[in-house]
């Protein structure tokens, strides 16, 4: 039950770091979602067996971190809730591809490599994804994609499902402390109680939902929602797109960590 | 100022299990007015309010507001001109701050931001909550959550404020400061509530409704005192208007 309450307020974390004032707050939320865009597509891009290349690509994330002003513990632990998903998509890499290749001195399979590919790239998607609604904010990332022209029966879709969540949850988590108060010595919901459980959820969120949407309608909601101030592209905005997007298509084509080594081994020599 | 009046005439509204909430009401308020709306559980008051706001539409009748019908069309000027504060307010706060809650409505008609911010603003002083217009509702008092539900509808800046149970569920200064809240308010004002107390202490007339039919129409001290009337459709006399419960000596 307490479970529950901690994953709505995890939810809210979000929301209450996006209300920052940091200098990466202030960036159009376009622009930060364009930039995002650019992140995702170049590290997906890379091959199965690019590691060292694809390190300098934690750069963008720990910059944004530090700039931003973010906790590091609870965003990473978000990210981690998806690592296990991304483990089960790669653990048997390791077996059907047995090749071995020297790192070093050392012989390991090629299925390890790309084991480990997919997981920094899944690590670092996941997280440059989640750094993007915690400086900008569920509402002005909508506003961005209405902005990218997506239809708004899409955006509205994605708004009203995140707001709708924590309606859920609450509904649940009462329901749970309802049934537990009555049910003592008793892990869980009986499994004869789950169909009327949700059921019951189910029609009940139905209602919320229903007084809710009518609060909106009553106060003139027609399906586009409003989030007020569409701030103007400025010069800093344009500067922090290009200079990004600059940075990631060379860090694609030049493999920046072996370009450093060498000129270090080069300037020691 | 007669488009500030709501005329209501053989208002008529069953549900499709066939149970008729609303059964010929007629009834006029007029402008300025406080009308408090009371009856036992059941009486048909939630429903009469969503016919006014025009949440679901009657079986016959009508409803006036001013010389305008609610009907599908008028929707939009309608809502625009009565304000109705939901009696969970969770269910009008959803945004993730307060000032965007209270800007929600404005920024729907597409009024520009500095005048939404004028508004919000008005709208947050008028309801006192202004120093917490950046804080996340959730994170409210009860009593700051109806005061920020209040200052939702404020910001369209309505004619008519219509209010389901404004005291429900709130603790005994919170309420308070609700009352005097609604005291100072000069629009006309509908409030629905089982808490007779304050219905004295807001509204100069009120409405009794059984079954969803008026059976009492006239000023609240008077219906209100009428131990009989209330006692036989479900109520009770306020406590203010009962005898001191030490010494049993009549209220003056």
């Amino acid at each position: 039950m307490s479970n529950i309450m901690s994953a709505l307020s995890d939810l809210r974390l979000l929301d209450n770091l996006a209300r920052g004032k940091t200098f990466i707050h202030r960036i159009n939320p376009l622009v930060k979602l364009l930039t995002t865009v650019v992140y995702l597509t170049v590290v997906v891009s890379f091959g199965r067996y690019e590691i060292s290349s694809l390190l300098t690509f934690i750069f963008y994330p720990v910059l944004i971190f530090a700039l931003a002003e973010l906790p590091v513990t609870p965003i990473l632990k978000k990210v981690l809730f998806v690592q296990p998903l991304i483990i089960g998509i790669g653990i048997l890499n390791p077996i059907f591809d047995s090749h071995s290749v020297l790192l070093g001195d050392i012989a390991v399979s090629r299925g390890w490599i790309t084991f480990l590919a997919i997981f920094i790239k899944s690590g670092l998607t996941v997280t440059v994804s989640i750094l993007l609604i915690a400086t900008t904010g569920m509402d002005r990332l909508a506003a961005a994609l209405r902005m990218l022209k997506i239809p708004k029966i899409f955006v509205l879709q994605l708004i009203l499902t995140y707001r709708y969540i924590s309606v859920l949850m609450e509904e649940v988590h009462r329901m749970l402390r309802a049934y537990s108060l009555r049910a003592p010595g008793q892990k869980g919901v009986q499994r004869n109680h789950w169909g009327s459980f949700a059921g019951q959820l189910l029609l009940r969120t139905f209602d919320r939902a229903q007084r809710v949407y009518q609060s909106m309608s009553l106060r003139g909601f027609n399906g586009e929602y409003h989030t007020g101030k569409s701030a103007k592209l400025g010069l800093i905005d344009f500067a922090y797109f290009s200079g990004w997007s600059i940075f990631f298509i060379l860090a694609r084509i030049y493999d920046i960590p072996v370009l450093m080594g060498s000129l270090l081994i080069g300037v020691m020599k | 100022m007669s488009h500030h009046k709501l005329e209501v005439k053989n208002l008529h509204f069953s549900y499709p299990d066939g149970h008729e909430a609303v059964k010929n009401m007629s009834f006029t308020i007029y402008h300025g007015e406080s009308v408090g709306i009371i009856g036992a559980n059941g009486a048909g008051k939630s429903t009469l309010l969503m016919l006014i706001m025009g949440i679901i539409f009657p079986d016959g009748g009508e409803i006036l507001l001013g010389d305008v019908h609610v009907t599908k069309k008028t929707l939009s000027m309608v809502r625009q001109r009565l304000g109705m504060v939901f009696q969970d307010p969770d269910d009008q706060l959803f945004m993730t701050s307060v000032y965007d809650d209270v800007a929600f409505g404005p920024r729907n008609y597409n009024l520009d931001e500095e005048e939404v911010e004028n508004r919000v603003n008005y709208a947050l002083e008028m309801v006192g909550i202004a120093h917490l217009r950046d804080r996340a509702p959730y994170k409210l008092s009860g009593g700051e959550k109806r005061a920020a539900a209040v200052a939702s509808v404020l910001s369209l800046q309505p004619d008519m404020l219509i209010m389901d149970e404004p005291t429900s569920a709130l603790d005994p200064k919170a309420r308070r400061r609700i009352i005097h809240l609604l005291n100072s308010f000069e629009h006309t004002k509908i409030i629905t509530s089982h808490d007779l107390d304050m219905i004295l202490d807001t509204c100069q007339r009120v409405l009794v409704i059984r079954q969803g039919e008026i059976i009492a129409d006239g000023k609240t001290l008077e219906v209100l005192s009428n131990e009989e009337l209330l006692d036989a459709y479900g109520l009770e006399t306020p406590l203010s208007l009962q005898n001191c419960p030490k010494c049993g000596s009549l209220k003056g």
